[in-house]
């Protein structure tokens, strides 16, 4: 469990604005996702619970030790912190065989147990045939799992991964997410991973904190944010929504409905509590949600006018992006049908619009 | 014609043993200076860097007051040792040191710096101690530029002439190094024989900056091949 409040200021520098790190927040065991465009102080939070960094104000506990400790002066050096990293370029030492970086790091235990702990990693990490291998004979995935080892062989208090997927394939991906899954099972510590893809977040995280120019924003779980952001910068952050900007008409709490005004168009949503008549308000509505219908005649419901400018193409599905920052998600068999439809209309279905 | 090559080997003398010095005492300085942050780091710095701009007869005269019978360290050297250091083959070592140890610092300071900080801070993760993440991991990643630098200081230390003038002077086969012994050749109007240690010590020089120059190149891939 780590349970931390930290404050740092950093003064602009000749090449760099002024930042401020100022986040309090707990993580249980499990994984915590630190979400965030870079530059917004999550590789900072976890150099700050590592050591590294000597925050300005707060303090830093792990499974009830204090690692730091502002106004008692403790600030405990990183070689005694037990705190496993995970470096972005793995850092695994150049010089070293695989077996080489894990019994450096395994020296911290009595003598005749480092060449069990070593033996048990290896078998545990699929490293036993590259054992006497230099890290530049190995290949991205299998740095990852030894410097995953590495990292964990003295029985850290907690696990810390600077965007561990970076630079590595889908598939290589997909054997990190299971293998960090088993670390999550197997071993009782907190996990905290530096990541700016949802995609992660979804995949390992019990809970993901928003960071946003050294400030947390929103933490829940990934579903609970994605589907609740709690303000428009959020919403930004997450980045897998059409943000636009509308003025409350009519609001109606009997019959559960309002009516927003976009451009020149009026739109129906749901009913929405503590807003009032004029408010100009931002509506966050999912690319997913919304439809993307061939334009024939007059306009049905809810649906305005569209002017298409390009259609991007995935495995299974195409994104459509539309003039004014619109971008709709539809399904590759919607795609294939529809594709030749010259002009283009967007349908807004009730319940999709959210107000932020 | 005969050729005295007492200041020839009372050179190199003096230089293997200014140089042992200087890896000991140099190499930890610039590890302090390479890896930690501290207040008074960057006069430290400068204060290191001095002996290399000063003019070598006002550091000599520095090191004459302090190891002077009458200087402290001068007192410390007699009481330890038995003997005043003046004047003696050790002051040139002393002189060499100060003429050479800048350098090596210098440039054992950017080949540690130039060693990925993140190989340190892992070290540290993994709960190695500052001693160990010296001798296991900085120093083997940046031994070649380390080696060059040493054998940069070894040629530095050849050459100095100020600094030994002023302390440990000029007294043939006991104190003369090749240095002042050219400069004593030359007065005398002894050509040939300073023409013959000149050629010697160049090319001893030159081959020491090349075996320095191959060395340091070899750094670089070593350094990419980490990443």
């Amino acid at each position: 469990m780590i349970q931390a409040r930290l404050q740092k200021q950093f003064p602009a520098g000749r090449d760099s604005t002024a930042f401020s790190l100022d986040v309090e927040f707990g993580t249980s065991s499990g994984v915590t996702a630190l979400f965030g465009p870079s530059g917004s102080g999550k590789t900072l939070m976890l150099d700050c619970i590592a050591g590294f960094v000597r925050p300005d104000k707060g303090r830093i506990l792990v499974d009830d030790r204090i690692l730091f400790d502002v106004q008692a002066s403790i600030h405990i050096a990183p070689r005694h912190r037990r705190c496993g990293y995970v470096f972005q370029n793995y850092a695994l030492f150049p010089h070293m065989t695989v077996r080489g970086n894990l019994a450096f790091a395994a020296e911290m235990w009595p003598r005749r147990e480092r060449h069990r702990k070593i033996a048990d990693m290896l078998e545990k990490f699929r490293l036993k045939d590259l054992a006497g291998r230099k890290p530049h004979q190995l290949s991205g995935g299998q740095k990852q799992r030894c410097s995953i080892a590495r990292a964990l062989i003295g029985s850290p208090k907690m696990l810390l991964l600077d965007e561990p997927a970076r630079g590595l394939d889908a598939p290589l991906r997909m054997e990190l997410y299971s293998i960090l899954r088993k670390i999550r099972e197997e071993f009782q510590l907190p996990i905290v991973l530096v990541t700016h893809s949802l995609e992660e977040c979804f995949e390992l995280a019990g809970e993901m904190f928003v960071m946003q120019a050294g400030r947390i924003m929103q933490s829940g779980s990934p579903s609970q944010v994605c589907d609740h952001p709690a303000n428009l910068e959020v919403a930004r952050v997450l980045g897998i929504y059409n943000i636009l900007p509308m003025e409350i008409r009519t609001l109606d709490p009997s019959r559960n409905t309002s009516v927003l005004r976009y451009g020149d168009f009026d739109l129906i949503g749901e009913y929405y509590p503590g807003r009032l008549r004029g408010d100009r308000v931002h509506i966050a509505v999912s690319p997913r949600q919304l439809k993307a219908i061939p334009k024939e005649g007059k306009l049905g419901p809810n649906q305005i006018p569209a002017e298409l400018l390009r259609v991007i193409e995935a495995p299974d599905t195409a994104r459509f992006e539309f003039a004014g920052d619109l971008a709709v998600e539809v399904t590759r068999v919607e795609y294939e049908r529809n594709r030749y439809a010259r002009e283009w209309a967007i349908e807004f279905p009730v319940r999709s619009l959210r107000v932020l | 014609m005969q050729i005295d090559w007492f200041p020839l080997w009372l050179s190199l003398r003096v230089a293997a043993i200014a140089t042992l010095l200087s890896i000991c005492i140099g190499l930890a300085l610039a590890y302090i200076l390479a890896n930690r942050s501290f207040r008074g780091k960057e006069v430290l710095d400068a204060a290191v860097t001095l002996p290399l701009v000063l003019p070598p007869t006002v550091l000599g005269y520095y090191l004459l007051v302090a190891f002077g019978r009458e200087g402290a360290l001068g007192h410390l050297y007699e009481s330890i040792l038995g003997a005043p250091l003046v004047f003696t083959w050790q002051a040139a070592v002393v002189a060499a040191l100060f003429h050479s140890a800048p350098l090596l610092i210098k440039s054992a300071r950017a080949a540690l710096e130039s060693v990925d900080h993140a190989y340190e801070r892992a070290g540290r993760t993994l709960g190695a101690s500052e001693l160990k993440l010296f001798f296991r991991v900085s120093l083997p990643l940046a031994w070649r530029s380390i080696l060059a630098a040493i054998a940069l200081a070894f040629a530095r230390s050849l050459g100095d002439f100020g600094i030994t003038i002023m302390i440990a002077g000029n007294i043939p086969h006991r104190t003369q190094t090749v240095a002042v012994a050219i400069f004593d050749a030359v007065e005398a109007g002894n050509g040939q024989t300073a023409r013959i240690l000149v050629l010697v010590i160049s090319a001893i020089t030159l081959l020491i900056l090349s075996v320095a120059n191959r060395l340091g190149a070899g750094f670089l891939p070593v350094r990419q091949a980490a990443r």
